[in-house]
C-alpha cells in the first residue's frame, strides 16, 4: 500500500467527477482492442460473459446428444445407432451436462455478477479467472474433440470401476474422461476462491452481513461447497487413471483395492455436485422474486441459515446413491435420515418465496413466468426425491426411468429454468437490449410443456421396468408407447432452445434499449449503466440497505479517493464491511492464457503417458514465472 | 383389517388402474412376494403423502400470484403485522416439514427391517454375473445334487429363496421387480439378497446396473412353480443331458463337440466342457435364448448361431463357420437338450 | 487456404484415432479363413527370395485396443496359459521376451495357433474362429512390447505377474531364435 504523501502527487477520484472521471477510469481498467488485448483479458465482466456464452454452448451440444438418445429410444428395436455409441452418447450428455454446464454456468454468473452486486471493480484474483476459463475451456473442447475422434468415454458419466478400469475399458476413452475431469474442476476450484475472497473483502462500504444480497450469499455458500466437494471426484478420477495407466491397484478388489472406494469417493463429491448445481438456481430466484413480486424478500435470515444448513447437509447424503451396493443396513438408514432432512431448508426457502409472491403485487414478465416453472418442476422432483431417500423405495426404483425423471425435474427445474429466467433478467444488464417478451412467453410454454411431456412419462417407464442406460428395448416391454411421447416432449424441449437462441441473437442486434434499470430492481448492478462500463462503478458506492437503490432514491452516497492513475479498489473488513485499505487490482496479462496452454498439454499428454507430467512441469514453472514476474506497472509497484 | 388399513390397500389399486393395459412382466407394479408387495405398499404411501404437500404448494403458489396488496408503492413499506403473522405460518409449515419427514424415515426404516430380515432359505442360489449374462448355481449340502445354469431360475411357491451375488467382471445388479428390490453384485464381495415367490408365473428380471456393451440385453426369467414341480425340475437339470433321440440331433452333437462351441460352452455327458459361456446341458428346457434376448425356438437357435452380432452386437460369442447343414443339426440338437 | 491442412490433420487425426479404438465386434468377411505365408529366414533357393504372402488384415488388428484387450481375455479363456503361463513360459515356450522360433510377425503367430507347431504347440483350426486368433496374435506380440501403448491393455485385474502389456518396454522381433525347453527334451 502506498503512503498518502508520495511524490509525484497521485491522482485522486475525489479530483474529478462526471464524463471526464468515466473515461478517465474506462482507460485504465479497459481491455485493448486487439487479438492480444482480447486473450489478456481480466475483467470479470469479459471473462464471465465468455464464461456464460461457452457454457450454453456445451449446454447445446449436451442438449443435441439428448435428442439422439431420445430418437433412437423412440421406439423398441431401433437401429439408429449401436450400442457402442449410445454409450458414448449417454456418456457426453451426463459429462457436458455435469461438469461442463451444471458446475461452471453458475460460477459464470457469478463471475459476472458477484463484484457489481458487492460494489466492488473487479473480481479478486482477475488473472486466476482467465487462467481458469482457459482451464475450462480447453478441458471442454478436449473430452468434444476426443468424441468426434472417436475416443469419447463410454463408461456414464460416473464411470464406475471395474468397467472403467484397465481391464474393462480398453484404449483411450476411460482416461479422457478421467484427465477431463481433474482438468476442468481445478477451474471450478479456482473460482470458487475468488467469489469466496470478493465476497469476504471486496464488499462495499457498509454491506455488512445481514445487507448481503441472497444471490451473493448462495453463490458464497456454493463457492464453499465446491471447494470441499471436488477434490473428492480430482482424488477419484486421478486414482482411476493411475490404476489404468501406472498399474497401481487401488480398485483391484484381488490386489487388496477396493471397487466401492471409487463409488464414495465419486458420491462424496456427487451429491454435493447436486446443490452445486442447485444453489446457483436459488441465488437467481432469490433476486428474481424481490423485484417481480414488488416487494423486500420475505425471511432473509431464515433463507441465509437454510443455504448454510444446506451446504453442511449436502455432504452427509452420498450413500444414497448407493444403496443397493450391499452396504450395512444401520449405516444406509442413517443416510435416509439425512437425506429426508434436507428437505427441511429447502422447504423453507420455497416458503419464504411464496411468503414473498403472497405479500407482494406480482408483475408479469418472463423471468417470473420461469420462476413458476421452477416452482412447478423443482417441487415434484424435490419430493420423488424423498421417495429415493428411503432405502426399500430406492432398490426398486434406482437405476430405473423414474430416478431418470427425478434428477431431470430437479437440475431442469432447479438449474435450468431459474437460469433462463436469470438470462431474461440481466440480459439487459450484460447487453445493454431487453429480449422480447413475445418470444419469452413462447419459450416459457415451449420449455414447460415439452419439458413435463418427455420427463413426467419417464417415471411410468421406471414403474413398469426400464432401466436406465439401455440403449434399446424389446417390442414385447411394453415401454415404446411412453417412450415415444418422451421422445416427442423431448422435441418440444429443444425447440424452447431455439426459440432462446433466435431471441438472443434477434434482440442483440434490435431489441428494445434498456436504461440502467429496466426492472426497478433493488441490488447495486442495476446502479450502473447497461452494459457495466470496466471499471463498474465510477465511484464505489455505499451500502446502507439491502436493497440499495429501494432505499436510496435520490441516488447512492460513495466513497471516494481512489487512484484514477491506476487498477485500485477497496478492501473492506469481514463482518461489518468497514474499508480497510486501498488494494491495486492486477492488470491484463497473456501468461494466464500460456499457463493454461501448458498445463492442458500436460494433463492431454498425461493421457499417453505419465512422462508427460515430468516434461510438462518446465513449461509450466516457465509460465508461472512469467506471470508473477514484476512488469513495471503502477499496479506492480503498489 | 381396519378401514383405514383397507383404504391403504385400496389406494393403490386405484392409483395403479390407468396402468392396468401396460405389460407388466417386469414392474414394481405387479408384486407377487410380500417383500415386493411391503415396497409397492411403502411406494404408494409416499407418492400419496407427497403429491398431497406437492398440490398444497402449488396452490399456495397460485393464490399468492393474485395481486392483492393495496397499500403503498414503495417496496419497502411492509406491514410489520403481517410480517409476523407470516413468520409464524412459515415456522410452523418448517415445523410440520419436520415431522413429516420424521415420519417418512421412520416408516422407511421400518420397512427397511422387513426388507433384510434374515429369513431361513429353503433354495440357496449362487448368481455370478458374466458380461452379459447370468450363471445360476444350485447349491445343495449333497454336491451331486448342485447344478449349474444361466439366465433362467426355477423357484418354488411359497418357500424362501437366498440369492447369493458375485459378480466375475464388472458390476451388474440383480433386479426382478415382482420378487424383489435390486441388489448389485460387486467384484470382490457377495451380497445377498431373499424373496418368497406367492404365486406360480413367469417373472422377468433384467441387469439394472450399466455394465457394458450389452447392458441392455441382459435379462433373466424366474419361473415360480408349485413345489412338486420345482422338485422335477431340479431332478432334471441336475443330470447329464438328455441322449439325442434322433440321427438328426446325433449329428449336431458330434457337430457341436466338434466347433468351436464347445470352447467355452459345457454339455454335461458330453466332451463339451467349456467356462467360458453359459451352460448348455439343459438349454432346450429354457424358455429364452441369448439372456433373456429371443424366445427358445429351433429358428431363433439357429440365427443366434449365424449372427450374434446382429443380435446383440458386442456380445462375446463369436461368429463361428459353419455349413447350413451342420447349424441346422446344432440347432436341432440344442433345441432337444431339455 | 489455410484451413485446408488443419482439415486435413484433423482428417488423419480421426482415422489414426478411430482404427486405434473401433470396436470392431462382427467380423468381415464373415468366418472365412486368411491365407498368410511369411518366411522365417532370408535364405531361399533361387533368385527371387522367399515368397510372402499375406492378407493385409494385420492392420485391422495389430494397433487396435478394443481387439487387443479382446485378445487378453481370450488368452486367459482358451487357457494359454496353461502351457505359456501368462507369456512367462513353462512346458511352451515365454512371449514376452524377443525370441521368435516360428516368427514373430503377426502373421507367424496368427499361422502358429491355427496350424500348431512341433513339440506340442496344438493346432487350433477349426476350434477357436479365425478373428479370434487374429486378435489372440495381436495380443500376443503386445506382451514383448510390439503394440502402440496407447492401445495395449494395461494392468489385470487378476493376478499378473510381469508389467501390463502398455509399460512393456518395445523389442524388435528376433527371427530364429532359440530351440524352446520343449524342445529340448528327448524326442
Amino acid at each position: 500500500m502506498s503512503e498518502a504523501a508520495t511524490a509525484p502527487r497521485e491522482l485522486r477520484d475525489s479530483e474529478l467527477d462526471g464524463p471526464a472521471l468515466s473515461a478517465r477510469l474506462a482507460r485504465i481498467w479497459g481491455t485493448q482492442r486487439s487479438i492480444v488485448g482480447w486473450l489478456s483479458s481480466v475483467d470479470h465482466k469479459v471473462i464471465g460473459r465468455r464464461y456464460i456464452v461457452t457454457a450454453f454452448l456445451f449446454l447445446f451440444m449436451g442438449g443435441l446428444t439428448a435428442i439422439v438418445m431420445r430418437l433412437q429410444l423412440a421406439q423398441p428395436e431401433s437401429k439408429l445407432v449401436g450400442p457402442d455409441t449410445y454409450n458414448q452418447l449417454f456418456t457426453m450428455h451426463g459429462s457436458t451436462m455435469m461438469f461442463l454446464f451444471g458446475v461452471p454456468i453458475g460460477e459464470a454468473m457469478a463471475v459476472y455478477l458477484v463484484p457489481l452486486m458487492v460494489g466492488t471493480r473487479n473480481i479478486a484474483f482477475p488473472r486466476l479467472n482467465a487462467f481458469s476459463y482457459w482451464v475450462y475451456l480447453s478441458g471442454g473442447v478436449f473430452l468434444w474433440i476426443s468424441f468426434l475422434l472417436n475416443i469419447g468415454p463410454d463408461v456414464g458419466w460416473f464411470a464406475y470401476v471395474p468397467l472403467s478400469g484397465p481391464e474393462y475399458s480398453p484404449g483411450k476413452r476411460a482416461d479422457v474422461w478421467a484427465q477431463m475431469i481433474t482438468f476442468t474442476e481445478l477451474s471450478g476450484l479456482a473460482v470458487a476462491i475468488e467469489i469466496i475472497v470478493t465476497v469476504l473483502k471486496q464488499r462495499a462500504p457498509g454491506m455488512s452481513l445481514s445487507r448481503i444480497p441472497l444471490f451473493v450469499w448462495a453463490l458464497f455458500v456454493n463457492s464453499f461447497i465446491i471447494i470441499f466437494a471436488l477434490p473428492a471426484v480430482m482424488v477419484a478420477s486421478t486414482f482411476l487413471i493411475l490404476d489404468r495407466l501406472i498399474g497401481t491397484q487401488l480398485f483391484n478388489p484381488a490386489e487388496g483395492g477396493d471397487a466401492l472406494l471409487f463409488q464414495h469417493l465419486f458420491w462424496f463429491f456427487g451429491h454435493p455436485e447436486v446443490y452445486i448445481i442447485f444453489l446457483p438456481g436459488t441465488a437467481f430466484v432469490s433476486a428474481i422474486i424481490p423485484t417481480f413480486a414488488r416487494r423486500e424478500i420475505f425471511g432473509y435470515l431464515a433463507l441465509v441459515l437454510s443455504l448454510i444448513a444446506t451446504g453442511f447437509l449436502s455432504f452427509g447424503l452420498w450413500v444414497h446413491h448407493m444403496f443397493t451396493t450391499g452396504l450395512p443396513q444401520l449405516g444406509a438408514a442413517f443416510f435416509t435420515a439425512n437425506s429426508m432432512l434436507i428437505a427441511i431448508p429447502n422447504g423453507l426457502q420455497i416458503f419464504c418465496w411464496i411468503a414473498t409472491l403472497w405479500d407482494g403485487r406480482p408483475v408479469w414478465r418472463t423471468p417470473l413466468l420461469f420462476v413458476c416453472g421452477f416452482f412447478f418442476i423443482f417441487v415434484a422432483g424435490g419430493l420423488s426425491g424423498i421417495m429415493l431417500a428411503s432405502v426399500p423405495i430406492d432398490t426398486q426404483v434406482h437405476d430405473t426411468y423414474f430416478v431418470v425423471a427425478h434428477f431431470h425435474y430437479v437440475l431442469i427445474g432447479g438449474n435450468v429454468f431459474p437460469l433462463l429466467a436469470a438470462i431474461y433478467y440481466w440480459f439487459p444488464k450484460f447487453t445493454g437490449r431487453m429480449l422480447s417478451e413475445r418470444l419469452g412467453a413462447w419459450n416459457f410454454w415451449l420449455a414447460f410443456i415439452g419439458f413435463n411431456v418427455a420427463f413426467f412419462p419417464m417415471h411410468i417407464s421406471g414403474l413398469m421396468g426400464m432401466p436406465r442406460r439401455v440403449y434399446t428395448y424389446g417390442p414385447e416391454m411394453g415401454w415404446g408407447d411412453l417412450q415415444l411421447v418422451s421422445t416427442a416432449g423431448a422435441l418440444v424441449l429443444f425447440a424452447s432452445f431455439l426459440v432462446f437462441v433466435w431471441n438472443v441473437l434477434a434482440s442483440l442486434r434490435s431489441g428494445a434499449v434498456a436504461g440502467p434499470n429496466p426492472w426497478g430492481a433493488g441490488t447495486l448492478e442495476w446502479a450502473t449503466a447497461s452494459p457495466p462500463p470496466p471499471q463498474n462503478f465510477d465511484h464505489i458506492p455505499v451500502v446502507t440497505h439491502r436493497e440499495p437503490l429501494w432505499a436510496e432514491r435520490g441516488g447512492l452516497p460513495v466513497v471516494t479517493g481512489l487512484s484514477i492513475r491506476h487498477r485500485e479498489l477497496v478492501v473492506s473488513s469481514v463482518a461489518e464491511a468497514e474499508p480497510q485499505l486501498r488494494e491495486s487490482s492486477p492488470a491484463p496479462s497473456i501468461w494466464p492464457l500460456i499457463a493454461a496452454v501448458t498445463v492442458g498439454a500436460t494433463f492431454i499428454g498425461s493421457i499417453f503417458t505419465p512422462y508427460a507430467v515430468l516434461w510438462g512441469a518446465p513449461p509450466i514453472a516457465a509460465a508461472l514465472t512469467g506471470w508473477f514476474w514484476p512488469k513495471n506497472t503502477p499496479e506492480d509497484e503498489e | 383389517m381396519t378401514t383405514g388399513a383397507l383404504a391403504l390397500r385400496l389406494l393403490p389399486i386405484a392409483l395403479a388402474l390407468p396402468l392396468a393395459s401396460c405389460n407388466l412382466v417386469q414392474s414394481p407394479l405387479n408384486p407377487v412376494s410380500p417383500q415386493a408387495r411391503d415396497l409397492l405398499w411403502l411406494f404408494w404411501l409416499f407418492t400419496a403423502v407427497l403429491a398431497a404437500i406437492w398440490l398444497a404448494v402449488m396452490l399456495a403458489l397460485l393464490m399468492s400470484l393474485r395481486a392483492r396488496r393495496t397499500f403503498g408503492a414503495d417496496p419497502l413499506a411492509v406491514d410489520p403485522r403481517r410480517e409476523s403473522r407470516a413468520g409464524i405460518l412459515v415456522a410452523g409449515l418448517a415445523v410440520a416439514t419436520g415431522l413429516a419427514v420424521l415420519v417418512l424415515t421412520g416408516l422407511s426404516f421400518a420397512g427397511q427391517r422387513r426388507l433384510f430380515a434374515d429369513e431361513a432359505a429353503a433354495v440357496t442360489i449362487r448368481a455370478l454375473g458374466h458380461q452379459w449374462w447370468w450363471e445360476f448355481q444350485y447349491e445343495n449340502a449333497d454336491p451331486s445334487q448342485g447344478f449349474n445354469t444361466a439366465n433362467e431360475i426355477h423357484v418354488p411357491v411359497g418357500q424362501t429363496v437366498l440369492v447369493k451375488l458375485e459378480s466375475t467382471d464388472v458390476i451388474h445388479s440383480f433386479w426382478v421387480p415382482s420378487l424383489m428390490g435390486k441388489v448389485d453384485l460387486i467384484p470382490g464381495r457377495q451380497n445377498t439378497l431373499r424373496f418368497t415367490a406367492e404365486r406360480a408365473g413367469v417373472y422377468r428380471g433384467q441387469c439394472a446396473e450399466f455394465c457394458g456393451l450389452q447392458h441392455a440385453k441382459m435379462g433373466m426369467l424366474v419361473v415360480a412353480e408349485d413345489p412338486e414341480t420345482f422338485a422335477r425340475w431340479r431332478e432334471v437339470q441336475s443330470q447329464p443331458r438328455l441322449e439325442p433321440a434322433t440321427d438328426e440331433a446325433r449329428a449336431g452333437e458330434r457337430a457341436f463337440v466338434a466347433a468351436p462351441c464347445s470352447m467355452c460352452h459345457q454339455v454335461r455327458g458330453t466332451r463339451a466342457a467349456g467356462h467360458n459361456g453359459p451352460e448348455l446341458t439343459h438349454v432346450g428346457s429354457r424358455r429364452t435364448l441369448a439372456a433373456g434376448t429371443l424366445p427358445m425356438s429351433r429358428g431363433n437357435l439357429a440365427a443366434w448361431i449365424v449372427d450374434p452380432h446382429g443380435i446383440k452386437p458386442g456380445v462375446n460369442m463369436p461368429l463361428v463357420k459353419l455349413d447350413p447343414d451342420e447349424l441346422n443339426t446344432i440347432a436341432a440338437y440344442l433345441e432337444g437338450l431339455k | 487456404m489455410t484451413r485446408h491442412p488443419l482439415a486435413l490433420i484433423t482428417l488423419m487425426l480421426a482415422l489414426g484415432a478411430c482404427q486405434r479404438e473401433e470396436r470392431a465386434a462382427r467380423p468381415s468377411p464373415v468366418g472365412s479363413e486368411t491365407q498368410e505365408q511369411v518366411a522365417l529366414v532370408k535364405l531361399s533357393p533361387g533368385v527371387p527370395g522367399p515368397t510372402t504372402y499375406t492378407s493385409g488384415k494385420a492392420k485391422e488388428f495389430e494397433g487396435n485396443a478394443y481387439h487387443l484387450s479382446q485378445g487378453k481375455k481370450l488368452f486367459t479363456w482358451y487357457n494359454c496359459n496353461g502351457c505359456h503361463a501368462s507369456g512367462g513360459g513353462g512346458m511352451g515356450p515365454a512371449l514376452i521376451d524377443d525370441r521368435w522360433i516360428y516368427g514373430g510377425s503377426i502373421e507367424n503367430i496368427v499361422q502358429t495357433i491355427r496350424e500348431g507347431r512341433p513339440n506340442g504347440m496344438p493346432s487350433f483350426r477349426g476350434r477357436v474362429p479365425d478373428d479370434q486368433i487374429w486378435e489372440l496374435a495381436a495380443y500376443v506380440r503386445s506382451m514383448s512390447g510390439n503394440a502402440p501403448a496407447s492401445a495395449a491393455p494395461a494392468r489385470s485385474d487378476s493376478l499378473h505377474p510381469h508389467p501390463a502389456e502398455n509399460r512393456t518396454s518395445p523389442s524388435p522381433p528376433v527371427s530364429g531364435g532359440i530351440v524352446p525347453p520343449s524342445g529340448l527334451l528327448p524326442q
